[in-house]
């Protein structure tokens, strides 16, 4: 670690690991109601329980995110912190938010929480992912504020590099979009059309900024490529993401009643979005392959390319599937749409929150550069737990989405959609079991930080030097 | 970090590389490409399911200002690649003013372009009007966009010039610029036959 204030990072990377716990428990619980309707009824139902699982998720990719930017801005601007304090404040404040606006959903029914939380006087609860309180939303802006202040005024004092001003736009965005969690029309077209730029235009917008300079962050760090070649790469990855990805959202507008050319807008260039993923995954092998060093810290290479493979799959490959409108207008809502949300949350964010979490962790700990080789060893085995069984449980829903599209939607004679649940019941058995597998992934990623702690740090092998 | 000790080296060889330009604009162009590849694809296909529609509104529009477009948009490929020429021989000040020459008809295309759409859209035509209007519509208005970004990388180019920027060993810069000026180019010349004259 070569400045002190990149330790604020490690609070922030640990509370996302523990949210991430209790959005996959979540994910279980959801999973299991699938085929078993009334478990846990009444105490957490479904739609309260998918809110905390889809929650909990965005809200440690935040942290995970918050916590990479702490730790990555200081190295790249060549200065401390402007504020570490701020940074730590923060941090509490957005836990404390967090966990109340949690435990708000699991013990108070969510008109309720409207009610004790003054919703009326800004009503933006009760839409799909922006369920927080109004008061919570206020408080993620002021987090955001602070936070960007702080990583802003450090990129401005100090050294810019490609690296850093991506992230800043990539996270200013992130800021800017979420604004329209406020804004709540009565017209229901123009209410689904704005959430959109929430939803797609942080996904498949600004984060992928975020995401493509973390990427080329710890290649930079790992491979020992000249920081000229990475940065020609992100410029073009980036101008790429934003030429789909922002008219990409029409692929939202097919069916919400907004003017046909989204049709055509949204089909044509949703159907590049898988660009520049596949550039993304290039960029990963070819710095890998042209590392001028070979970095002790093997699992958080493992990751960076985990990310860039499993991006390319979950979000490009999967979202293509169903991306054109005359697809889609079959599968619209269908289970085809969650195994996309899964790998590709998976693929993109979390992958890439633990690569960060995977190169920084060891420093933040104390270490010169990476973990003792049994930790390592650890990591890496969860790394294949969690991507394998995130593959098992897309490919299930892959299987109960074209089963569900056709009995329910396209076969000569439909069937009513209980019926067809009932019918493709063994692939969400099948998907709990790869989601049980899943956790047990992520409880040997979580063993691996209490491993060989005390063992003596992975070296490269004089023979492995390139 | 370590990316002026490399510096020197690197122009050298990309001076004699080929393609000429930075190979990150080159992917960037096939990317580009491809988008209009899949645009254009789709206007073919939603024509010949509707020949009549679209012969019939293509019949609005001018082409006369397309045809003054093209030549002025290739007109600008020629004064471009008179800069490289000029940067080739080391001639900052000369390839500056081809350049900027270039740029100027950039907006002369910008302008001619401007007025056809500001006549359409008195006579009250938006992308909902029918399916040939939306495609006539967002086709030349993304092309319309990337002049304007092909504009903006000349004037860098132009400005780096001014400043001496570039020399005979070390002109990719302006090799960058020209190939992306010339896929903007290319682009409308598959563009103007396709929307303005087939039918």
């Amino acid at each position: 670690m070569q400045y002190k204030s990149q330790a604020v990072a490690k609070p922030y990377f640990i509370a996302a690991i523990g949210l991430f716990v209790g959005q996959i428990l979540f994910g279980l619980i959801i999973g299991l109601q699938y085929v078993i309707g009334d478990f846990l009824f009444p105490e957490i139902p479904f739609n309260v329980a998918r809110m905390v699982h889809t929650n909990l998720l965005i809200v440690w990719l935040l942290f995970g995110f918050m916590g990479a930017a702490y730790y990555l801005v200081p190295e790249e601007a060549e200065r401390e912190l402007v504020s570490p304090g701020l940074a730590i404040l923060m941090f509490w404040i957005f836990l404390v938010a967090g966990a109340l606006t949690i435990l708000g959903y699991l013990l108070v029914p969510y008109s309720g929480l409207a009610e004790m939380t003054g919703n009326s006087l800004l009503p933006t609860m009760g839409r799909e992912f922006l369920e927080q309180p109004t008061i919570t939303k206020i408080g993620i802006v002021i987090v955001a504020l602070a936070f960007l202040f702080n990583v802003g005024m450090t990129v401005l004092k100090g050294r810019k590099t490609v690296v850093s001003l991506v992230l800043l736009i990539g996270l200013t965005g992130l800021a800017l979009l979420f604004l329209f969690a406020f804004y709540n029309p009565d017209n229901l077209v123009k209410d689904k059309f704005y959430w959109w730029w929430v939803v797609h235009l942080w996904v498949e917008g600004v984060w992928e900024l975020i995401l493509g300079s973390i990427l080329a962050f710890v290649l930079i760090k790992t491979t020992g490529v000249d920081r000229e070649v990475i940065e020609k790469w992100l410029y073009v990855i980036i101008a790429m993401t934003l030429i789909t990805g922002i008219i990409g959202t029409g692929h939202h507008f097919y069916w919400i009643g907004t003017p046909e050319y989204w049709q055509w807008w949204g089909s044509i260039f949703s159907a590049l979005e898988p660009i520049p993923f596949f550039m993304m995954t290039v960029f990963a092998f070819n710095m890998v392959n042209r590392r001028r060093r070979n970095h002790p810290n093997k699992a958080a290479v493992l990751w960076a390319l985990g990310t860039a493979v499993m991006a390319f799959l979950g979000a490009g490959v999967w979202g293509f599937l169903h991306t054109l409108s005359p697809v889609n207008y079959y599968t619209h809502g269908s289970q085809i749409t969650a195994a996309h949300g899964h790998m590709a949350f998976y693929g993109a964010y979390v992958m890439i929150v633990l690569t960060m979490i995977s190169y920084a962790m060891p420093m933040l700990r104390g270490r010169e550069a990476a973990n003792s080789n049994r930790s390592q060893v650890l990591e890496m085995w969860s790394f294949w737990l969690m991507t394998v069984s995130i593959v098992f449980i897309t490919l299930f829903l892959t299987g109960a989405g074209i089963l569900q599209v056709y009995l329910q939607r396209y076969s000569a004679d439909p069937l009513p959609f209980m019926v067809v649940q009932d019918k493709i019941a063994l692939f969400y058995w099948m998907r709990e079991v790869a989601g049980v597998m899943f956790l047990i992934g992520l409880l040997t990623y979580i063993a691996s930080f209490f491993v060989g702690g005390k063992e003596p740090e992975a070296v490269v092998a004089a023979t492995e030097g390139a | 970090m370590n990316a002026t000790d490399t510096d020197g080296q690197r122009s050298n060889e990309v001076a004699s590389a080929y393609p000429p330009g930075d190979l990150a604009i080159w992917i960037f162009i096939l990317a580009e490409l491809l988008v209009f590849a899949v645009f254009f694809a789709a206007y073919a296909f939603t024509r010949m399911n509707h020949v009549e529609l679209f012969n019939q509104y293509q019949a609005t529009l001018n082409r006369d200002a397309a045809l003054i477009n093209t030549i002025a948009l290739l007109t600008a490929s020629y004064f471009v690649v008179r800069g490289v020429v000029a940067a080739r021989e080391g001639d900052n000040a000369l390839c500056a003013r081809w350049t900027w020459a270039a740029i100027a008809m950039g907006a002369v295309f910008l302008v001619v372009k401007s007025a056809e759409y500001a006549h359409h859209f008195e006579a009250g035509i938006n992308l909902r009007t029918n399916t040939f209007y939306m495609f006539y519509l967002s086709l030349t208005f993304f092309h319309f966009l990337h002049v304007i970004l092909g504009m903006v990388i000349l004037a860098a180019v132009a400005l780096k010039a001014q400043r001496g920027g570039y020399s005979s060993a070390d002109h990719t810069g302006v090799e960058t610029g020209a190939s992306y000026w010339h896929m903007v180019d290319l682009v409308w010349l598959v563009l103007f036959p396709l929307v303005y004259v087939m039918r």
